[in-house]
């Protein structure tokens, strides 16, 4: 038998048919479901009296319209946003789906909750109509996003037809040094191969500073493959992932449970098996990070200048020219002379407990700087009653932080939790996007430790500053 | 599936590389429960300024541009979100089919799903259509899929590369749904096999 990478064999357990032409079948484990991008896709199957194959698989979660503040219990008062919720509070019930309704305390960021409550397992196929569902990856599943007909289409079928990506090995060697966390990893990566560099590909990350990362840190890293291109990205499953998994509320137990340990147990890429495109970064030379533009490719370490448009060539030129003038940025700055108005923690990128712990690792008994705003949303209901239990919230609000309920939040600004044009904020997400948190917003991707570390002073940080 | 065969059209230049899909359909338009009326708000926060007026200089608001059928626009076009929304204002604006060096996969992909023709062709390439499309409305882009070709207002064709699943399911405008239902049994099959080997899942 031909060796075969990790993409290979969940892809070939799921094979359902192939043409001739390559074009396959493929079978969905999980579809994951929120109320932004699958309306349509039931509307589709009214209309055309279909239902849905498989419900047991399929897990709905309000979670981008939703807003994090707490009289949300009192309704959401956007008429569309509560429009949508409720399509999807109707939705499921009609078509026998698993949910979890805002109320409900297991509620959050569909990619957190997710893997919280265990639906997410070594080896499937997981899609959901959102690009973010590449967090899936870190347990070693094929998981990616899908546009509203390809939900239809899994709604009705639990298959998607697919045409088989090339196998990208991103590896990372050695050791992270103090300071640098799962996002500046991943935002590296990003940075080193560009937002295209993945296109066509499904990336495995891999080497010593991955397998050293929590669950919580590979989710990061996997969640952001959408962000350099690739569809999926994946990390073989370990002990550190069957721990995860071990006692989560839809993981097998007993017996299942042996049974679906021996078969994650030969989910890793062998030795010899072919790469369409190898990346080797030094886990040693990964410094803390932040994003300087509006591409998530716009990476620099934070003891770096804004660059200027002569730094880059062909249609980056103009891309950066562009960039810097709406990002109200000059060229020759030291990013960390660069003053900020507010501060948002959180996101199915960094809405886990880990991110939490880290940003109070860094407020633990200080203020956020006097007229700053600042969030933190934690990624699920069960997350924040994880942080309050440890005493997390008390920090942040001691710190001056708003504590928030779960949600996408500012990530993505379809709900109350936006910035105004021209606000500079230092954001845990995922894409810094012209508008993305708001129209004339302008966003610095980072991770929560150096989120906090500028929340602390005002602006742009080195959280190695702080340790 | 509305059908693609050919498109004679004016084409929009839009030299820009990374065009995602927030700028394409800003969030706030994401709220609809509907696929339809996105047209309106295609590139939004770029059109109109901040009380909605329109930005004169901005490609689609010229009137050469107001009828494109086509956009030719720089590499990684459709990068960001899944968000089908993006095809849909873009369809709904009447444009049916856009050139670019590269897309991102998953905005390539639903362009499939709603007959619009995304196509890829080299740098060089995309610069001489680039050209083309900045003489506005003097010049039309004839496309034919059946023959995979672009031809230019100067009579000179380009050919292009496209799946030949993706390329039959255009030109007939084929519903995935509808096929893929009549491999049912394959899929039966699968099912039943999957879960005598993975009962877990």
């Amino acid at each position: 038998m031909s060796p075969k990478t990790l993409y290979d064999k969940i892809w070939d357990a799921h094979l359902v048919h192939e043409a001739e032409d390559g074009t396959a079948l493929i079978y969905i484990d999980r579809h994951l479901v929120h109320e932004v991008t699958s309306p349509q896709a039931f509307e589709g199957l009214r209309m055309t009296g279909r239902t849905v194959r498989a419900p047991q698989r399929t897990i709905a979660v309000p979670d981008h319209n939703v807003p994090t503040t707490p009289d949300r219990v009192q309704g959401i008062e956007n008429p569309e946003s509560r429009i949508q919720v409720e399509a999807l509070d109707k939705n499921a019930a009609d078509f026998g789906i698993h949910y979890y309704p805002v109320s409900d305390i297991r509620q959050g960021i569909v990619h957190i909750v997710g893997p919280e409550q265990g639906w997410t397992l070594p080896g499937m196929t997981v899609v959901c109509g959102d690009s973010h569902t590449a967090t899936h990856g870190a347990f070693g599943a094929l998981a990616h996003g899908i546009g509203t007909s390809e939900v239809e289409h899994v709604l009705a079928t639990q298959t998607l037809i697919q045409r088989k990506g090339k196998n990208m090995k991103v590896e990372i060697t050695g050791k992270l040094a103090p300071g640098v966390t799962a996002k500046d990893i991943t935002l590296s990566v990003i940075g080193h191969t560009g937002t295209a560099g993945g296109t066509g590909y499904v990336i495995e990350y891999c080497g010593e500073a991955i397998r050293s990362l929590s669950m919580e840190g590979r989710m990061t890293v996997c969640n952001m493959a959408i962000e350099g291109g690739a569809r999926a990205g994946l990390i073989a499953p370990d002990e550190t992932t069957y721990r995860y998994c071990m006692g989560r509320p839809h993981a097998p137990k007993g017996t299942q449970w042996e049974a679906a340990l021996a078969w994650w147990k030969t989910l890793h890429s062998d030795e010899d098996a072919h790469w369409d495109k190898v990346v080797t970064l030094r886990g040693e030379d990964i410094a803390p990070v932040v994003t300087w533009g509006t591409s998530p490719e716009d990476v620099l370490p934070i003891t770096a200048k804004v660059p200027s448009p002569a730094d880059f060539s062909g249609g980056k030129v103009d891309a950066a020219k562009r960039s810097l003038d709406y990002m109200g940025l000059t060229a020759g700055t030291p990013l960390t002379e660069v003053e900020i108005d507010t501060v948002f923690i959180g996101s199915c990128t960094n809405g886990r407990i880990e991110d939490l712990r880290a940003a109070a690792a860094i407020l633990k008994g200080k203020k956020i700087k006097d007229g700053l705003r600042a969030m933190i949303v934690p990624g699920s209901g069960l997350v924040r009653a994880q942080a309050e239990e440890e005493g997390l919230a008390d920090i942040f609000m001691e710190a001056g932080f708003e504590w928030r309920l779960a949600g996408c939040s500012m990530c993505l600004a379809m709900n109350p939790d936006q910035l105004s044009p021209g606000e500079r904020c230092a954001a845990t997400s995922n894409r810094n996007f012209e508008g993305r948190q708001g129209r004339g917003g302008r966003t610095h991707l980072m991770s929560p430790a150096m989120a906090a570390a500028a929340a602390i002073t005002g602006r742009l940080t080195d959280v190695r500053d702080m340790m | 599936m509305e059908k693609f065969q050919k498109l004679s059209g004016i084409a929009a230049p839009m030299p820009m590389i990374n065009i995602d899909t927030d700028m394409i359909i800003p969030k706030q338009f994401l709220k609809t429960i509907k696929r339809s009326g996105l047209g309106v708000n295609l590139f939004d926060e770029m059109r109109y300024d901040d009380d909605g007026n329109e930005i004169a200089d901005f490609v689609l608001n010229k009137p050469a541009y107001r009828e494109a059928e086509i956009l030719v626009a720089g590499e990684n076009f459709g990068c960001g979100s899944s968000r089908e929304h993006a095809p849909w204002a873009i369809k709904d604006f009447g444009i049916r089919c856009v050139i670019a060096p590269s897309f991102a996969d998953i905005f390539h992909n639903n362009c499939f799903k709603n007959g619009i023709l995304p196509i890829v062709l080299p740098q060089e390439q995309v610069d001489i259509l680039m050209t083309e499309a900045a003489k506005g409305a003097n010049a039309r882009i004839e496309i034919d899929l059946e023959a995979q070709t672009v031809t230019t207002s100067e009579g000179e064709v380009i050919s292009f590369e496209v799946d030949a699943f993706k390329k039959h399911c255009l030109l007939e405008g084929l519903d995935d749904i509808g096929l893929t239902m009549e491999k049912a049994t394959s899929i039966d099959t699968f099912e039943s096999s999957a879960g005598t080997a993975r009962p877990w899942v």
